[in-house]
């Protein structure tokens, strides 16, 4: 029998929204454990650049109901707008509660937090004036903010348990409830039971399954992997965000917020090509609007260098002092990355994979939700997700940039909230955990183990990047989204053939890496099963067969189970919590 | 490329031992991590931290060639034919490349990593203006990746005793914070033969820093206080 360790709650992640949701658990005087991949501040928010959404109105007039605006309608009328409107409704209060933290944002010279403008945020319901609602510590905003959060926990006296890699589920097979999970510590290779009353998925996104990516290493799905294992649904996997400026070649993210300062793209000739697709918020447009512009552009015959396979990011204009303050981490990344000082020289620029919009299905106060008989939102008890692993869904179809630090400072704050709630309601003593708790874990780790050869990880790895990138990037075609769900499926089989050379029990990271394949497989499985289904164009699904938005027959979320492959659909949330619906427009920037 | 690359499994070898790697350059590897990734294709036996690739999560701290680095952040193209890969020094070895980091942390956590401010909150943001919120620029930027304090021959000798300079920058940026209210307090914390006057401003922690951050100063800053606070 595996050890079992018991809490009130359990942290899955302990990235923004999991650092958020343990600091409101640990606050609430319960028993919290945080497990963490790696050392809680090297969890990929770490990585955010540009800033964190809230209408503080600090710079130009702002409110709520333009920020939940912009929002329904970046999402491409995809997002669930009673969720956008609790998000927006609770910006302002986390944002001013992470200052109070500690947070080191930059100042106005009246000592208000700074705000810089960001794609697709406006004024006044999508006027042509944009909206300064970024709330920015220069270049470094989610650095700031996970280096804050993580203080505070520490302050919160949170127990971490770092560097072990949550595994699988566990379910009562009564009634489907979550009541625990399984757990490898990477130093000593040993695997435990954890066992709570409520446990959240903070696990972050699966960016890793594209060969271009800003994400980072261990950004590999495997909350999604857990989930899917558990027979629970994903939510519109087809919907990957690519952000407009990777640094071409090495993939390293150029915020936004370069654009935001007043920075611009240019093709080959010299041309600020953004005017003509977006008129009036150029350069500042939604990022799917921005990212297809310049595949365009690139595809035509107007992309830059000896290959023409990039555009320029030019920002030399704002002169090195606004780039010192306010882009610092800009310039040392395009000086190392691109060998580009953007004090003098552009940066050379392609669409690069960023975010993951789908993922595990949760309603706004972060319960996991999935169909149960007539029901398609029925909760599953005991488990809850925040944050990028999680689809609420307030991104919809495509994420506003700064809306992803709001979403995992509200979501995982709502969370732990929820989760007080629903452990104070339950009776003392800990549901029994099943007799064969855990043994789909051990039999992950004994094939591993006693697999006398068979496929390389990474070879593996690799063709699962080379295939998604190739089969489903910013424009998708049928014939790439049909063969690549099949190639997708002979990958899968391989990823059951895996086999490791390393069979020592201390950080065994061979071990690490084939279980996270078995996350990364699954992502990249949902992903191009439900693209290929999607017979239309929204947000960040652009098919080159079906260019245009079909509300009449797609305004609705995809489900994909593991099983079988099986797709289900759900409503659109258009009621929001207290104001009237935006209905669908045409979407121009 | 050649890299050798320190070897150390606890379930096998007696002691530590430098392992050498081929490994065969593509023009899209431009980083010492890169090379590391291939080493590791080739050998998955091969064990170290690593996540972002871009400098900012502080996992991939190694000694390069004599120095702590970041491997993510160090250009293959700047380094000699031959790289020879080593752990952090003065930290006890977990496996290969990975170091138990327990007792830098342990040093963090005691500078009272936070803001402490005991004013009620106000409804909106604490007021901080540009020229308050300047002085912690060059100290919140930390990714405590531990290159400076695992570079600092004080901190090998008196690990447990001495914050070390990773620990004394944090020390110093919630004192350098207009918002905290305990800078006395944290002086006092600090008031110490070891904790921080061990520091001998040898600067190797300046000169590693892959932030270019100068915890010297930081430390300095600290001193002069509390010398301040004496007369």
């Amino acid at each position: 029998m595996m050890p079992v360790r018991r809490f009130d709650a359990l942290v899955v992640g302990a990235g923004g929204s999991g650092m958020r949701a343990a600091l409101e658990l640990a606050r609430a005087n319960l028993k919290v454990a945080v497990l963490s991949k790696v050392f809680p501040t090297r969890s990929h928010t770490v990585a955010a650049q540009g800033g964190i959404a809230a209408p503080l109105a600090n710079s130009t007039e702002d409110n709520w109901h333009w920020h939940m605006y912009d929002t329904v309608k970046g999402s491409d009328y995809l997002g669930d707008q009673d969720a956008i409107e609790y998000m927006c409704r609770r910006a302002v209060e986390v944002v001013v509660e992470l200052e109070h933290m500690g947070m080191p944002f930059d100042r106005l010279e009246n000592g208000k937090i700074y705000q810089r403008p960001f794609g697709g945020h406006t004024q006044d319901y999508g006027s042509p004036k944009m909206a300064m609602r970024a709330c920015a510590a220069a270049d470094r905003t989610g650095h700031a903010m996970l280096h804050t959060l993580y203080q505070q926990n520490v302050r919160s006296n949170t127990q971490f348990f770092v560097e072990w890699m949550a595994l699988d589920l566990v379910r009562d097979p009564q009634d489907g409830a979550v009541v625990g999970i399984t757990a490898l510590e990477m130093e000593t290779g040993e695997i435990a039971l954890f066992q709570a009353k409520a446990i959240l998925l903070a696990t972050g996104g699966g960016g890793r399954i594209y060969w271009a990516t800003t994400n980072a290493f261990i950004n590999t799905g495997d909350g999604l992997g857990m989930v899917a294992r558990a027979g629970l649904p994903l939510e519109d996997m087809e919907f990957w965000q690519f952000h407009p400026t990777g640094v071409a070649g090495a993939g390293v993210l150029i915020t936004e917020g370069v654009r935001g300062e007043g920075g611009y793209l240019l093709n080959k000739n010299g041309e600020r090509f953004m005017e003509r697709y977006a008129p009036n918020a150029k350069d500042l447009a939604s990022r799917d609007v921005v990212s297809r512009a310049m595949t365009t552009e690139i595809k035509e015959g107007r992309g830059c260098g000896p290959d023409g396979d990039h555009v320029l990011l030019k920002l030399d204009h704002l002169g090195p002092e606004v780039i010192m303050q306010r882009l610092p981490g800009i310039r040392e990344i395009s000086i190392k990355f691109a060998n580009a000082d953007p004090i003098r020289d552009p940066v050379p620029v392609v669409p690069t994979v960023h975010y993951q919009m789908g993922g595990i299905p949760t309603n706004y106060l972060g319960q996991v939700v999935a169909p149960e008989g007539a029901g398609k939102e029925a909760i599953v008890p005991g488990l809850y997700a925040a944050g990028e692993c999680a689809c609420v869904s307030v991104h919809g179809a495509n994420r506003l940039g700064t809306n992803s630090l709001l979403d995992l400072l509200v979501f995982g704050k709502a969370s732990g909230e929820q989760m007080i709630k629903d452990i104070r309601a339950q009776p003392a003593p800990h549901r029994a955990l099943p007799k064969d708790a855990g043994e789909n874990s051990r039999q992950r780790l004994s094939r591993l183990d006693s697999a006398k050869g068979g496929e390389r990880v990474v070879d593996v790895l690799n063709d699962l990047r080379r295939t998604m990138q190739a089969h489903c990037g910013v424009f998708r075609f049928p014939d790439d989204l049909a063969s690549g769900v099949s190639k997708i499926k002979e990958i899968a089989e391989r990823v059951q053939r895996t086999f490791i050379q390393d069979r020592s029990k201390v950080f065994n990271t061979a071990r690490v890496e084939a279980l996270e394949l078995e996350n990364l497989v699954e992502t990249a499985m949902s992903t191009m099963i439900s693209a290929e289904a999607r017979k239309e164009s929204r947000g960040a699904q652009a098919r080159a067969d079906f260019p245009e938005r079909d509300d009449a027959n797609w305004m609705k979320h995809t489900l994909w189970y593991k099983e079988g492959n099986r797709l289900d659909y759900k409503p659109v949330h258009l009621r929001p919590m207290s104001v009237q619906s935006f209905e669908p427009k045409v979407r121009t920037y | 490329m050649r890299l050798s690359i320190y070897r150390y499994n606890p379930e096998k070898d007696e002691k530590p031992y430098l392992q050498d790697y081929e490994v065969a350059l593509e023009p899209s590897d431009r980083m010492l991590l890169d090379a590391m990734v291939k080493a590791k294709a080739q050998d998955d036996t091969l064990a170290f931290r690593r996540s972002c690739r871009e400098g900012v999560c502080g996992s991939d701290a190694f000694n390069i060639n004599g120095k702590n680095r970041l491997a993510c952040v160090t250009k293959i193209a700047e380094l000699p034919e031959h790289v020879t890969i080593r752990p952090l020094p003065g930290l006890p070895v977990i496996r290969d490349l990975i170091v138990d980091m327990t007792q830098f942390f342990k040093q963090y956590h005691s500078v009272m990593p936070y803001v402490v401010n005991p004013e009620p909150a106000p409804e909106r943001e604490r007021l901080q203006s540009p020229e308050e919120r300047e002085h912690l620029n060059g100290l919140y930027e930390c990714i405590l990746c531990a290159c400076c304090s695992t570079a600092c021959p004080s901190f090998w000798w008196n690990p447990d005793k001495f914050v070390g300079p990773a620990g004394l920058l944090q020390a110093y940026r919630f004192i350098a914070d207009s918002r905290d209210r305990a800078t006395s307090a944290r002086l006092d914390n600090l008031e110490d033969p070891y904790r921080l006057f061990r520091c001998h401003s040898i600067m190797n922690c300046v000169d590693v820093c892959p932030k270019n951050l100068n915890p010297t100063k930081a430390i300095n800053h600290i001193k002069e206080l509390l010398v301040r606070r004496a007369v």
